[in-house]
């Protein structure tokens, strides 16, 4: 009799009824919901005479449509209208929101660690596919269509069938330049963007106790684009660290920890799949093509044109087989997003900004992932650092990740970035998006083109007054 | 939600792998705030040349014989991508009611199941065998028994016991779980402790 995962225990404890290998009810603990896919869940309570069941486990933002260069002016009037509906939904259910232009404002992944409320234990859910990213507190977290969203609304619940497990284990130590960023990436374009697909994936090994809770987040957010619906990690004290204190943490702090630390994988715990890799091998990543798999190391040649899905994405991207990234022609920078828009983020950015400038063929912007974010960030000087060195500035939400705001990149133009998805059209009509971690963006936006960060990462200057507990500090000050 | 039995229609193959929800609906229509009217933007860029939807000719979902076709034959990791039901409501609103793929992203898959659409796995030779169908080839579906009928031969594919019952019966998912109230309100009472806030002890 093998032992129990994460997975397993998480599962167990949240099952209202239903068979293993089947739909089973299981209860939701936290639900976090933003503008763009609530609409119709709270059209459908309406119609039918519904109301939300625990709106003291709902908490709402709003991101996607979010301009950045003035907040208050939205001359979108379809986006404004998207806003609107849902400061008039929340008010209607009394859901409690960080609404347009308030003090908690941000991406939805942001504002939930940020206020407390995504904890270890918990099933978190939201009309966002990026949810995964809660899974790195030791929570069961996964993204959900409308529908979903409108079950639990008036339920609570949901009917989900448990996934398969699968653990990928980080191992070693990384070269300095090698960041969380480079692991997910590396892991996408070894094993593809559907491995995952019907697994719940948990990170463990020693690369990934070393990183930091934000570090993890960032690996747990881009579950999705291995394929797999959720992403998780086993709690540790830096987690319960990153809780405490919070504005929704749990008001008997210690018992929750007591619980919370039986709720690890055992040792002898099964997997249906297995996955190792070496970090202190990886160098530092971007990808070249139209899907997170399509991925190189720097220094490595694009790969021959296997099938009509990579010659499409060659021609999308006006590159060829043989090319390096280096031989980009960047002409955007964008430093943001849910997957890399925290405040370690724009402290690394930073550090390989200071004191240079943004090349003059190309335009960059850095957007926090959040009103605290952007805070905490100004409190240490980090505002000053990029826009000397000709960087915008922005308002936080999801900008230029999707474009649904004015932040877009225009056709044919390349852009390092540090989101989640390279997509056709994806950061706007013929945009071409190069993914990477927040070093190799900053470095590429002072070069001009992609370097080999590693170079740059030996002698990299710390910030005058800004270590990591200082940030952390700053972040939790931050939160109104 | 519309019941699902035996469905018989046409057929249209697009065997492009990971056709994401960016492309089954790009963002600037995620910003409407009805489920209608969807399918007049699904596929957009692969759709129109322009924004003023002037149809790509080449684009075969453009071409005259395939535009009846309520069965659409694709590739590996269909729907990949965001959890936006928007790319369901699309591919529903423009007409299809069965999806036949290698995978799916498993957001979308449900999204799918969710709004009356039938989502099928099917391995590369069935689909490339279904592809090789003439537009005006029927195919039929048929739920209860699980198999495709075509003329290039019968298939059987899978589905979850539960998702078929909702589907054959067009239940409404939410208020199959309102009845399990009593056993919801018991689980809530027994939530951790340290959960429960003070107004509701």
């Amino acid at each position: 009799m093998s032992g129990k995962s994460i997975l397993d225990k998480l599962w167990e404890r949240h099952v209202i009824t239903g068979t293993e290998g089947e739909p089973q009810l299981i209860y939701i603990d936290q639900h976090y919901i933003h503008e763009v896919t609530s609409p119709q869940a709270f059209q459908g309570l309406r119609e039918a005479g519904r109301t939300v069941r625990r709106p003291d486990l709902t908490y709402g933002t709003t991101d996607h449509n979010v301009p950045t260069v003035d907040i208050t002016t939205i001359r979108d009037m379809i986006s404004k209208t998207q806003l609107d509906t849902l400061t008039r939904n929340v008010q209607d259910f009394g859901i409690d929101t960080a609404l347009h232009g308030s003090s908690n404002q941000g991406i939805v992944h942001m504002v939930g660690p940020e206020s407390g409320r995504t904890q270890p234990g918990k099933t978190i859910v939201c009309g966002d596919s990026h949810t995964a990213t809660h899974g790195a507190f030791g929570a069961i977290a996964f993204g959900i269509g409308t529908s979903e969203v409108e079950h639990v609304f008036a339920t609570q619940t949901l009917w989900q069938v448990k996934p398969k497990k699968m653990l990928v284990r980080f191992m070693g130590t990384p070269a300095p330049g090698i960041y969380a960023k480079d692991y997910i990436l590396a892991l996408i374009a070894r094993y593809g963007v559907a491995a995952g697909t019907g697994y719940a994936v948990e990170y463990v090994g020693e690369a990934v106790d070393a990183l930091s809770m934000e570090e993890r987040m960032t690996i747990c957010n881009m579950s999705i684009e291995f394929g797999a619906k959720m992403g998780l990690m086993n709690p540790d004290e830096k987690t319960y660290e990153y809780v405490r204190g919070r504005a929704h943490a749990p008001k008997d702090f210690e018992a929750a920890v007591a619980d919370w630390r039986t709720l690890v994988s055992d040792e002898d715990a099964h997997y249906d799949r297995v996955i190792e890799i070496d970090v202190s091998t990886l160098a530092p990543m971007a990808t070249w093509g139209t899907n997170p798999e399509m991925g190189v190391e720097y220094g490595q040649e694009f790969p021959a044109a296997r099938d009509m899905n990579d010659e499409r994405a060659y021609s999308y991207m006006d590159l060829h087989p043989g090319q390096k990234l280096e031989d980009i022609d960047l002409g955007y920078v964008f430093i943001g997003s849910c997957t890399n828009a925290r405040l370690s983020d724009l402290v690394l950015a930073a550090r390989y900004v200071q004191g240079k400038k943004v090349s003059d063929k190309l335009t960059a912007i850095v957007v926090p992932g959040s009103r605290p974010v952007k805070r905490a960030a100004e409190a240490l000087g980090l505002d000053k650092i990029f826009k000397e060195a000709g960087f915008g500035w922005r308002d936080p939400g999801c900008s230029m990740c999707l474009g649904m705001n004015p932040d877009k990149v225009p056709a044919g133009v390349h852009c390092a970035s540090t989101s989640n998805r390279n997509f056709e059209d994806r950061q706007g009509f013929g945009s071409r998006t190069h993914l990477c971690s927040p070093a190799m963006a900053a470095a590429a936006a002072i070069a001009g083109r992609f370097v080999d960060v590693r170079e740059l990462a030996a002698d990299l200057p710390e910030l005058p007054g800004v270590d990591a507990a200082r940030a952390v500090d700053e972040t939790r000050k931050a939160v109104a | 939600m519309e019941k699902f039995t035996v469905f018989t229609a046409t057929t249209v193959p697009l065997l492009n792998d990971n056709i994401d929800t960016d492309q089954l609906l790009p963002k600037q229509f995620l910003k409407l705030i009805d489920k209608k009217g969807f399918g007049k933007y699904l596929m957009y860029a692969w759709r129109y040349t322009d924004d003023k939807y002037t149809e790509n000719p080449e684009f075969i979902f453009n071409r005259p014989e395939y535009r009846g076709a309520r069965i659409l034959i694709t590739g590996d990791n269909f729907g990949s991508g965001s959890s936006r039901e928007h790319a369901a409501w699309a591919l529903e609103d423009y007409g299809f009611r069965v999806v036949i793929a290698g995978s799916f992203g498993d957001i979308h898959y449900n999204n799918e199941l969710k709004n009356g659409m039938l989502p099928i796995v099917q391995p590369l030779e069935v689909r490339q065998a279904l592809a090789s169908l003439s537009p005006e080839d029927e195919v039929t579906v048929d739920l209860p028994a699980q198999k495709i009928i075509s003329p290039v031969g019968t298939f059987d594919f899978e589905i979850d016991a539960e998702w078929k019952n909702k589907l054959v019966h067009g239940l409404d998912d939410i208020g199959i779980t309102l009845q399990y109230e009593d056993l919801i309100a018991e689980y809530e009472r027994n939530r951790p402790s340290y959960w429960v806030q003070e107004k509701e002890k």
